[in-house]
């Protein structure tokens, strides 16, 4: 199988099997269908030959032993909850202002402790391990996150094991204190901001109705002043409400923050700043403009960095995360879900890490969900750089983990072709100028 | 005419979109 496609009127095939990725002229694109050439020349025959053309899946490779792989795998990663409440009322937030559809509440130093001990238990021969500080919002516990840190420190020099903490943060209540302890002891840190500060404020503004911007910005700006190289990300959300969000990239990057990710909003179909079908063309239309800017840009974009030749092993790509095996959230009660996305819905509850850790095991309908098992994703050519999407998604619109999210596939797919464009046009060849017919 | 520009990555530690995603010398 290949995907064609056609950005800034250069031509581009991928194939899909192997991930060779070529441009051609308009003439060899319309000898080219989508699973075997319409005609032969030289140069067609001789990639087929060399396996970056209409290739096939590896003859070895063997899908059972990557799902029995997945369902005894240690855990790696986890996100703790370490706060069910929010200082701010988003209105797209999928944790319900942080309440996750349940109580208000915070996580206990010791339910926190019990989660460490039950990752580095579970955690068999794996020495990096990842604890993501998440909520709600995280800084409001932040005495236990520190403790948390404290005690993980402790747990790591007797297990010989490494933890790479990261927090995920609105700012409101960052001070020096805090910005200084996150700076020392986080290996990265999301900053949440949407962009323009009338389009950050209309969708995240503060408990008495207040636009947060003007509150977190300096405080953002203060932060990544004095991390002195460390990752940092600011990560926003865009809606119908900005269609035009290439203008919020610009504007955060010209506030002073490099590493950003604006990523589409994923919400039920009744919300009044939902993505939907007819937004499609404009959106494509901006992820074209960010693409030709990105290209000699001083800022990172997350979705149009991907990594051709590198990244972890192929393998990995069959499954787009760890949920429900390698990786886990634990609530502030200690209950156990897949993921993030998960927590609160009782069908998906794994265990609690203060009562039955040792029962929690990873679940097997994750462990078995992968590109090749989904009918949507194993005819698709971007299975291997999407990797499946993300299973809460797929859940919330169609019921299933197995199934998938239309307006989401159509959105990666989009920004996979703008990743790969990117990645060619910041080829020497292209850099010179060269064009093709 | 057709110019390669890359020839893919397409399936070792359990160390690691997913393309973006090693300490083999780990037990």
């Amino acid at each position: 199988m290949i995907h064609k496609w056609t950005t800034n009127n250069r031509h581009f095939v991928l194939d899909v099997n192997s991930g060779a990725l070529h441009e051609v002229d308009s003439a060899t694109l319309s000898l080219l269908g989508d699973n075997a050439p319409i005609a032969h020349t030289p140069d067609i025959d001789q990639l087929i030959s060399a396996g970056l053309l209409y290739s096939n899946l590896p003859p070895n490779f063997n899908i059972d032993e990557f799902i029995e792989q997945r369902k005894n795998a240690p855990i790696k990663a986890l996100c703790l909850n370490i706060a069910h409440d929010c200082n701010l009322r988003c209105t797209y937030c999928f944790a319900d202002e942080g309440e996750y559809h349940g109580k208000r509440e915070l996580m206990s130093l010791s339910t926190a402790q019990n989660a460490i001990d039950f990752l580095i238990a579970r955690s068999n021969n794996r020495h990096n391990l990842e604890v993501d500080f998440f909520g709600g919002e995280p800084l409001m516990n932040f005495e236990v996150v520190k403790q948390t840190v404290e005690y993980a420190k402790l747990q790591a020099q007797k297990f010989n094991k490494n933890f790479r903490f990261t927090i995920t943060t609105n700012g409101v209540l960052l001070d020096d204190d805090k910005i200084n302890y996150i700076n020392e002891n986080f290996d990265n840190v999301v900053l949440s901001l949407d962009g323009r500060r009338e389009v950050n404020d209309k969708m995240r503004p503060t408990a008495n109705k207040k636009g947060s911007y003007d509150l977190i910005v300096p405080k953002f700006l203060k932060l990544i002043s004095a991390r002195h190289g460390k990752d940092y990300f600011v990560r926003g959300t865009f809606t119908k409400n900005n269609l035009d969000f290439f203008e919020d990239i610009k504007h955060i990057s010209s506030l002073g923050f490099k590493n950003l990710s604006l990523e589409p909003v994923v919400a039920d179909s009744s919300a009044d700043y939902v993505i939907s079908e007819e937004d499609l063309p404009k959106i494509f239309d901006e992820y074209d403009k960010l693409a030709d800017d990105y290209i000699n840009a001083d800022y990172n974009f997350f979705h149009m960095d991907v990594d051709i030749n590198g990244g972890p092993c192929a393998i990995k790509r069959l499954s787009g995360c760890g949920a429900g095996c390698e990786y886990v959230a634990i609530t502030p009660n200690g209950d156990c879900y897949p993921c993030h996305q998960f927590v609160g819905k009782a069908d998906f509850l794994m265990g609690n890490v203060n009562t039955n850790s040792t029962k929690i095991s990873p679940r097997q309908d994750f462990a078995e969900c992968n590109v090749l098992a989904k009918d949507e994703c194993a005819n698709c050519w971007a299975k291997f750089y999407c990797s499946g999407g993300c299973l809460a998604n797929s859940y919330n619109f169609s019921g299933d983990i197995n199934g998938n999210y239309d307006i989401g596939c159509r959105l990666q797919k989009k920004r996979i072709e703008c990743a790969l464009y990117i990645r060619a046009a910041r080829q020497d060849s292209f850099a010179s100028g060269e064009k093709m017919a | 005419m057709i110019k390669t520009i890359f020839e893919g990555s397409i399936f070792c530690c359990g160390e690691c979109t997913v393309a973006n995603q090693c300490t083999k010398d780990n037990e």
